[in-house]
């Protein structure tokens, strides 16, 4: 004998909202979303159904109801979220949980409620705590889906059917306890069918031919007559594999071996469900108590067996295993889709091989840290030093292209190095000029590029540029930071040419 | 008769190139320009798939140094990505599109220690998907070279070792050893600095023969000035003992 439960959360959203903001308790508001033009009311808390307001009425007219009616932005994705966590939540009285359309559960409690000492505490256990996180909601347990959902909605007094009591149950109820369609709900009012005790007992046969088959259907799924299939929730299994060892581990051979068996089985399961790891930590439970972990980070998404070895590889010597290890776990905290079309983004050179490069790049992230790593983009500015900007990873591409009308040094100091010079004033290029104690004498030149400060950024002196070569054929990138007009400009060297 | 003895020196020399594994990699050879450094090299080609050492002393030399690599690295690099490890690195990204390089295709790996210098560089070698490996660092033991040769084998990536102010020029394992250093430009009579030009030295290359050039970089690829070049016949003199 099967029973099922289902669970009506009559304002879903309005109260996760006055969960979330306790001050709205009493406060009349509702949540609206524009359609056609206009912003149309998804739904309403109870003290704005007081007054009057109801889903579907239009925000405006609203608001001329009720001035002090506050309206927030509707969230569509927020019932389906939020029914599937409380789902999840109801896994503690039953292995099977459904969600039911936009506003409540059908939980399968067939030989559940007895370890509650009778379904009568079993749903009052289940209501209180509901209730205590805010929902208003209504329970009602029956032998159908479509009976419990019939009586948790439309049933007045009563919340459970008695087994094989379905009929009953529902002969006073309203039509519209059937789940039907409206089109059917309006034509059997038309007909003064206001019961479903009203037509139950009329032929099959006029009954489909006035109304369909679906009231056929949904009357033997409520009689238990006919089956209704439900779509259980799966609740994401952490990514964790364990492994306890008979003996305690005290080697680096036995951590690696209990190593390389967990990443096997944590990675086949990461490749059939086409994920990929960018963080996986290994702990290991020490017989003392101390709990040992290390830590890795993959640049992308990774299932790669023998890559993520080769990470830990390089930390294993930090684990400390005293008088040994009896249980060694490995978690991916963070995991990303993985699936093969992702490489398109990263072959963006023709036979490159971006996989190989990532790991390279973990590898090296793991030994000498991240911020070692630099990749270089254009960035739209004049002044040298903020030229270029870091790119964030290595599958992405400059929006921008890299200007090359301009000379620019191969190597810039890091920090502009004062020179004295021998100039011709105002604004030649230096005749000569002493760096680090050496005379360099300028025989060819180019020049100047005046380079004006970001005024927005950052304020002082414009810097004129002269590319210079000296009697040895060396090239210097030099500038004067200011003009002669303004008193006594200095000269810097900031980079060499190739 | 003197034919057939050229033939079995010839034979004799692919041989052995075979055995030191340096043989042409399948349609990867580089045009290193109009200059007629093809002789200096074993088989015609620049060896890729080894390790090259280049050797700077002063600031300007460096510059050069990494001019003329950026040269070299410009063809290989049109197939993928390279890795530029360096400490106290002063390269500016934005000059090598100069070279034809484009910048976001280099990733920078910026250390401090020599060790970690190295053990990146060596890591990045063994990596068979990238287009070249570049290392700057002073010091180079031949132990060390030796680690890096044996990466390369594997891989067949390329590698430029750039020295900048060695304690000692010792002997290593690489195939090549070069000394860039500026030169004047020349643009004739109008006032203003010309092309890059360098004094190319080749002063070290297994199974080739060392030689010393003028070289310009002008258009996005390397020219050769004329007259001014020579091999190096006689070899440099070493102390002994």
């Amino acid at each position: 004998m099967r029973r099922y439960v289902v669970i009506w959360f009559r304002h879903l959203k309005t109260d996760w909202m006055v969960r979330r903001q306790p001050e709205l308790k009493d406060v009349p508001f509702v949540m609206a979303a524009p359609e056609k033009g206009r912003m149309v009311i998804k739904a309403a808390n109870m003290a704005a159904r007081a007054k009057g307001i109801d889903t579907d009425m239009v925000v405006a007219d609203c608001r001329a109801l009720l001035p002090a009616l506050q309206v927030f932005d509707d969230k569509p994705e927020l019932a389906g979220k939020l029914l599937h966590a409380l789902a999840e939540w109801c896994l503690r009285y039953t292995p099977v949980a459904a969600i039911d359309r936009h506003d409540g559960l059908i939980l399968d409690v067939s030989g559940c409620p007895h370890l509650w000492g009778g379904e009568k505490p079993y749903l009052e256990d289940m209501v209180t705590k509901l209730q205590g996180f805010g929902y208003d909601v209504r329970a009602a347990i029956a032998d159908t889906i479509g009976a419990a959902w019939a009586v948790c909605h439309y049933g007045k007094a009563s919340w459970a059917v008695e087994p094989c009591r379905q009929l009953e149950a529902l002969l006073p109820l309203p039509p519209a306890a059937l789940r039907l369609e409206t089109t059917i709900l309006e034509r059997l009012e038309k007909l003064g069918l206001c019961q479903i005790g009203s037509f139950i007992n009329m032929p099959r046969k006029a009954l489909r031919r006035r109304f369909g088959v679906s009231i056929l259907s949904r009357l033997d799924q409520a009689l238990g007559q006919q089956l209704e299939a439900m779509q259980p929730v799966h609740p994401v299994e952490p990514y964790q594999e364990r492994l306890p060892s008979p003996e305690p581990v005290r080697t680096a051979g036995g951590i690696e071996v209990a190593l390389k068996l967990l990443l096997e089985k944590l990675c086949q399961r990461l490749a059939r469900e086409e994920q990929g790891l960018r963080k996986c930590l290994f702990k290991c439970y020490r017989v003392d108590g101390v709990l040992q972990q290390i830590e890795i980070g993959t640049s992308r998404p990774s299932q790669n067996v023998v890559h993520l070895f080769r990470l830990f590889e390089l930390k294993i010597a930090t684990i400390e295993p005293a008088l040994g290890i009896e249980v060694f776990t490995l978690e991916a905290p963070v995991i990303e889709d993985n699936r093969p079309i992702q490489d398109a983004l990263w072959n963006f050179t023709e036979g490159g091989n971006g996989t190989a490069i990532g790991e390279l790049l973990d590898r090296i992230a793991g030994r000498l840290g991240v911020h070692t790593i630099h990749r270089y983009f254009p960035d739209e500015h004049y002044w040298p030093e903020r030229s270029v900007k870091l790119a964030g990873s290595v599958s992405e591409r400059p929006q921008t292209c890299w200007r090359k009308d301009l000379p620019r040094p191969i190597h810039l100091l890091p920090r502009p190095e004062a020179i004295e010079v021998t100039v011709a004033i105002p604004d030649y290029p230096p005749m000569l000029f002493i760096y680090k104690g050496e005379l360099h004498k300028v025989c060819k030149a180019d020049g100047p590029e005046r380079i004006e400060q970001e005024w927005w950024l950052q304020q002082g002196q414009y810097r004129d540029y002269y590319c210079v070569e000296d009697e040895n054929g060396a090239r210097y990138w030099l500038y004067r930071a200011g003009s002669y007009e303004q008193g006594d400009p200095k000269w810097f060297i900031h980079g060499f040419f190739a | 008769m003197q034919s057939a003895k050229q033939d079995i020196i010839q034979q004799l020399h692919k041989e052995v190139l075979g055995i030191q594994r340096l043989k042409k990699s399948a349609g990867l050879t580089l045009d290193t320009g109009l200059w007629d450094a093809g002789n200096a090299f074993p088989d015609q080609t620049f060896p890729l798939g080894a390790v090259h050492e280049f050797i700077s002393n002063a600031k300007e030399d460096a510059a050069a140094t990494n001019g003329f690599m950026a040269g070299l690295i410009k063809q290989l690099i049109k197939r993928g990505m390279a890795i530029w490890v360096s400490s106290k690195r002063t390269l500016f990204p934005p000059a090598l599109s100069v070279f034809g390089i484009e910048p976001e295709r280099i990733i920078f790996i910026d250390l401090w220690r020599q060790k970690e210098v190295l053990w990146a560089i060596e890591e990045a070698l063994r990596c068979d998907a990238l287009a070249a490996v570049i290392g700057e660092l002073s010091e180079l033991s031949f132990t060390e070279s030796r680690r890096l040769q044996l990466a390369v084998e594997q891989s067949r990536v390329t590698g430029f070792i750039h020295r900048y102010n060695p304690r000692s020029e010792n002997v290593t394992a690489c195939v090549s050893r070069w000394k860039i250093k500026p030169i004047a430009s020349d643009i004739g009579d109008v006032p203003g600095m010309g092309f890059p030009r360098w004094n190319v030295q080749l002063q070290k290359i297994r199974n080739g023969t060392p030689g010393r050039w003028q070289i310009e970089w002008s258009a996005g690829q390397f020219r050769h000035i004329p007259g001014q070049s020579w091999s190096i016949t006689e070899f440099p003199k070493r102390k002994t003992g």
